[in-house]
């Protein structure tokens, strides 16, 4: 299996144990990862904000480039943000009279061309859809079992496109985590949202949202994510959180590439498990990493 | 020719505003005002009107009584109510026309969340790409009247810097953008009728 590969601006910094990680796992399934040269930043939540077409044009030269690629391949982004930003480009050109050509035009001035012909998809999507979990168990070295993973979707991933999964009860994560030989602890806060870039500009309501979720994961040993604006509201601002709740709601959280690597026996070097905020001491010590 | 100049620009603005408010218009003419969207938001309990109460006076086209609420700003696009709408609008996105509007016209209650995407967007056209370090910085200079806006972030800033994860590279304040030519040919494009 072959995949162009767009990492995005935040797999280069904050989140390059995502990145990291997302690579590892993947070629240990045999797939092969081809990153978009000069490649851009998708606008993030910044882009609708300011501009729709500037939003559209930014997105597109991504797409533009990856048409360049490989022929045939699908469009592989781990970060959900990101994916949504491209792939909303795929739904506007067919809904709004005038943006194909619009975007077009704009992509001159790079020397670009979108055709509107690449496939944007989430990694969960690839993970879930293209790679039989049957197939992962072979390659579990470790032992998982008892391990209980919270599995954490995020909103973008999944809406407004349901492309593979149920927008509202998601189900996808969990034959992978019981392929890993874990337990999925039940909860109904999934696909809940985060509070996302809020936790930059109105705060006090973003960690009301990331707090319910940090409650509903009581019981569980970690959450796994597939995002990382999630993955930060949800490890950063524990200690504040559980101060306003008058109760410990410290929690592991790690991405699901690197749960993946941490059953399949991959290196630290591989999974950056230093680089998350929040690993507790017993889950450490459980997983001997 | 100063004077005539810079009456076109703002020409062109007021267009531009009153362009989008019709859009705005247009997209919820349809709302039934079920409430589905106020039922499904993560959010509306932080907000003084619903989504429901915001689309109405939005069909009304109450720009003022719009943007002295909460709502429009208080979207985290969860796209629960853009799924659920039994109506199909695309009311996230609605959200995000309403954003853009409240940033073109300068909303006073508005300008954090302004500055913090038109610095990221102004650190994209130089660069390409985010360089979270420099962004910030300019970030709160934006928002100097607000000194103690960056203790805010502090906790994190240190978490982060702490792991690395923040790269600290020289910034090019002066030197061509990298996207100077593509952002001013979307904002001509734009500008077309």
């Amino acid at each position: 299996m072959k995949y162009i590969y767009y990492p995005g601006c935040t797999l280069e910094t904050t989140a390059l144990e995502y990145n990291k990680s997302t690579q590892a796992a993947m070629q240990a399934l045999g797939a092969e990862l081809m990153e978009i040269e000069d490649w851009n930043c998708c606008g993030a939540a910044a882009g609708e904000a300011t501009s729709h077409l500037l939003a559209m044009v930014l997105a597109a030269r991504n797409l533009a480039l990856a048409e360049q690629m490989d022929g045939g391949a699908d469009l592989l982004i781990p970060c959900s943000g990101c994916y949504l930003n491209l792939r909303k480009v795929e739904d506007h050109v067919k809904r709004e009279e005038g943006l194909f050509d619009k975007i077009n035009e704009a992509l001159k001035e790079e020397a670009l061309e979108y055709k509107g012909r690449i496939k944007v998809r989430h990694l969960l999507d690839v993970l879930s859809r293209d790679f039989d979990p049957e197939n992962m168990k072979p390659l579990v070295k470790k032992d998982m079992s008892g391990l209980k993973v919270a599995p954490y979707y995020g909103c973008q991933a999944l809406r407004p496109y349901p492309d593979f999964d149920d927008p509202q009860e998601p189900r996808t994560m969990e034959p992978v985590i019981q392929a890993l030989g874990a337990e999925v602890h039940p909860w109904d806060v999934g696909s809940k949202c985060c509070g996302a870039a809020l936790m930059n500009t109105k705060k006090d309501v973003a960690l009301e949202l990331t707090g319910s979720i940090l409650r509903a994961a009581k019981g569980a040993d970690c959450i796994v994510t597939v995002c990382p604006m999630c993955q930060l509201n949800l490890e950063a601002y524990q200690k504040p959180i559980s101060q306003e709740q008058g109760e410990d709601l410290s929690v592991s959280i790690l991405y699901l590439p690197q749960l993946m690597g941490v059953a399949f026996g991959l290196s630290e070097k591989d999974l950056k498990l230093n680089l998350n905020l929040a690993m507790t001491k017993s889950l450490k010590e459980r997983l001997e990493i | 020719m100063m004077e005539q100049s810079v009456d076109v620009t703002h020409q062109t603005h007021e267009a531009h505003s009153a362009h989008l408010m019709e859009e705005v218009q247009e997209n919820v003419q349809a709302c039934m005002q079920c409430g589905t969207c106020s039922g499904s938001c993560a959010n509306s309990f932080a907000m003084d009107l619903t989504p429901r109460q915001l689309w109405r006076l939005a069909q009304l086209g109450e720009k003022e009584e719009i943007f002295n609420s909460t709502t429009f700003y208080l979207c985290s696009a969860c796209y629960y109510c853009t799924l659920r709408c039994p109506r199909g609008l695309p009311l996230t996105d609605i959200m995000g026309a309403l954003k853009r509007l409240a940033a073109a016209e300068g909303i006073e209650r508005y300008r954090q969340s302004s500055n913090f995407y038109r610095t990221f967007m102004d650190t994209v056209r130089r660069y390409g790409r985010i360089r979270e370090a420099e962004f910030m910085n300019r970030y709160f200079f934006s928002m100097k009247k607000n000194p103690f806006l960056p203790l805010g972030f502090a906790a994190v800033g240190m978490k982060l810097m702490k792991k690395r994860k923040i790269p600290l590279e020289m910034p090019k304040l002066f030197g061509k953008g990298r996207f100077d030519a593509l952002f001013r040919k979307v904002k001509e494009l734009e500008a077309r009728p």
